[in-house]
C-alpha cells in the first residue's frame, strides 16, 4: 500500500485477481478427489490405529499364595490372570519371585529379564543372585541389575489380605 | 511449497513426461457428459476401478484384525465390527462394495457391449475384461466364506458342490477347494490365501493389461 506501488499500478492495465479456468478446474477436481479418497481412507486409518487409542485396562489383583509360605529366600509362584486379548480370552499363567526382606516386607519380582526379555531364575549358579540364561545378566535379591541388564527387575504390586498375598500390575522396581 | 518440491525432483529425474504420458490425453466429445449427458455411461469403467481400489484398501485394513482360523475367525470379525472404532464402516465398505463392484462391472460391460467397443481392434480387451469378471466372481466366492458364520459355511458348501458337478474333473475341483473332504479348517485357510493373495495379484495384473491396452488404442469412437 505504499505510494510507490500505487504509482506503478496506475500505469498498468487493471490486474484481475481471478483464478484461471484451469486453476478453478484443478482445485475443484483435486478437492473432490481428496474428499472421496479421504472419506474412504480416514475411517480405515482410524480403524487401524484403534489399539493406540483404547484405554488401558485397570489392573486387578490375583490371589497367589498364603503369606506364611513366603521366606527370605525368593521362591517362584505361579498364578493365572484373566486376559482379554481382542477376541481371544484366556487365562495365561504368570510367575513371580516372592520373598521377604530384612524388615519382613513381602515383595514380588517379575521373572522377565530387563536385558532382552528372557526368563530369569534364582540362584541358578549358586551365587544367591537372579541369573538369566540368555546373556548372563545377574541381579541381586532386590532385583538390582549387576551385569548386562540396563535396569533392575520389575516388581508386582503386592497386597496382603486375610493372610494371602495378592499380586497386581507390574511397576518399575522401587527397591533399588 | 509443493511446486518447489516437485521442481526439485523434476530437475533431477525429469518426471514430467512420466505422468503426462499417463494423464495428459483428451477426453473426446462423445464420452464427455458435459456435451452429451448420456455419455455418463462411459463412467462405469472408472467407477468399477474406484470401487476396486476401495475393496483392496478396506480388505488390507480388515486383515489387521481378521484371522483365518475356524476357532477365531468369527470372533475376530465380531470383534472388529463391534469393538474397533469404525469397524462397522470398514467392514461395511468391503461387504457392500463387493456387491457394488459387480453391479458397476455389469453396467460397464453393458456399455462396452452396446457401443460395440469390443469389436476390432479391441477384442483382446474384451477377453481381458472377461478374465477380470471371473476373477471378481472368485473374489466374491472366496471372501464370502471368511466370516465363518452359517451363511458363509453353507454358501461355500453349495458352491463347491456345484463345482463338483462338473463332469470328470468335478471331484478333483471339490477336493482342491475343500482342501480335504469337508468345509473346515483347511478350506478356510486356502480360501483366505486365494482371496487375499492369489486373486488380487491376478486382478492387478489384468487391470494393468486392461488399462495399457486402453491407453494404446484410445477410447472407441462414437456410434
Ligand atoms: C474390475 C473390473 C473392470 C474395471 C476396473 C474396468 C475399467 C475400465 C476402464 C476405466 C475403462 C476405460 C473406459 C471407460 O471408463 O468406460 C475400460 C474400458 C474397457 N473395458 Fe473395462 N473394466 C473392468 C471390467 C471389464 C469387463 C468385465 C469387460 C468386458 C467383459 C471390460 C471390457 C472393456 C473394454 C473392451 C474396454 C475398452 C472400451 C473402449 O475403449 O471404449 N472391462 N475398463
Ligand atoms: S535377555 Fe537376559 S541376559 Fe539377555
Amino acid at each position: 500500500m505504499s505510494n510507490h506501488e500505487h504509482h506503478e499500478n496506475a500505469h498498468k492495465p487493471a490486474q484481475r485477481k481471478e483464478m484461471s479456468r484451469r486453476q478453478f478446474l484443478s482445485y475443484t477436481l483435486g478437492g473432490t478427489t481428496a474428499f472421496m479418497m479421504g472419506g474412504a481412507v480416514l475411517p480405515m486409518v482410524r480403524f487401524a490405529v484403534d489399539p493406540l487409542l483404547v484405554k488401558k485396562g485397570e489392573g486387578t489383583y490375583v490371589k497367589v499364595v498364603e503369606e506364611s509360605k513366603i521366606t527370605n529366600e525368593p521362591q517362584e509362584f505361579k498364578f493365572t490372570v484373566h486376559q482379554i486379548d481382542g477376541w481371544y480370552v484366556s487365562d495365561p499363567e504368570l510367575s513371580a519371585w516372592i520373598s521377604k526382606d530384612e524388615n519382613n516386607t513381602i515383595f514380588a519380582l517379575s521373572p522377565v529379564c530387563k536385558h532382552l526379555g528372557c526368563t530369569i531364575g534364582w540362584n541358578v549358579k549358586g551365587k544367591n543372585e537372579f541369573d538369566c540364561p540368555c546373556h548372563d545378566a545377574r541381579y541381586t535379591k532386590d532385583g538390582k541389575n549387576l551385569a548386562v541388564a540396563p535396569n533392575p527387575l520389575d516388581e508386582y504390586e503386592v497386597k496382603l489380605e486375610d493372610g494371602f498375598v495378592y499380586l497386581g500390575p507390574i511397576k518399575p522396581n522401587t527397591r533399588v | 511449497m509443493f511446486k518447489s518440491v516437485y521442481n526439485w525432483i523434476d530437475e533431477r529425474l525429469d518426471i514430467t513426461p512420466l505422468w503426462r504420458d499417463v494423464a495428459d490425453h483428451e477426453v473426446p466429445e462423445h464420452v464427455n457428459p458435459a456435451h452429451h449427458f448420456s455419455a455418463f455411461v462411459y463412467c462405469f469403467g472408472g467407477l468399477t476401478f474406484f470401487i476396486t481400489v476401495i475393496q483392496i484398501l478396506s480388505g488390507m485394513f480388515l486383515t489387521m484384525y481378521y484371522v483365518p482360523d475356524i476357532i477365531n475367525a468369527y470372533a475376530s470379525v465380531d470383534y472388529l465390527q463391534h469393538k474397533v472404532a469404525f469397524g462397522q464402516i470398514v467392514r461395511g465398505m468391503h461387504h457392500f462394495g463387493a456387491s457394488l463392484v459387480i453391479v458397476m462391472m455389469f453396467l460397464h460391460t453393458l456399455r462396452v457391449f452396446f457401443t460395440g467397443s469390443y469389436k476390432a481392434p479391441r477384442e483382446m480387451n474384451w477377453v481381458v475384461g472377461m478374465l477380470i469378471f471371473f476373477i471378481m466372481l472368485g473374489l466374491g466366492f472366496t471372501g464370502y466364506l471368511l466370516p465363518w458364520d452359517n451363511k458363509a459355511y453353507y454358501a461355500t458348501k453349495v458352491g463347491v458342490e456345484i463345482a463338483a458337478s462338473v463332469p470328470v474333473l468335478g471331484p478333483y475341483i471339490a477336493d482342491f477347494l475343500y482342501g480335504g473332504d469337508i468345509v473346515g479348517a483347511q478350506t478356510l485357510t486356502r480360501f483366505f490365501a486365494i482371496h487375499v493373495f492369489f486373486l488380487p495379484g491376478a486382478l492387478i495384473a489384468m487391470l494393468a493389461a486392461h488399462f495399457i491396452m486402453i491407453r494404446k488404442q484410445g477410447i472407441s469412437g462414437p456410434l
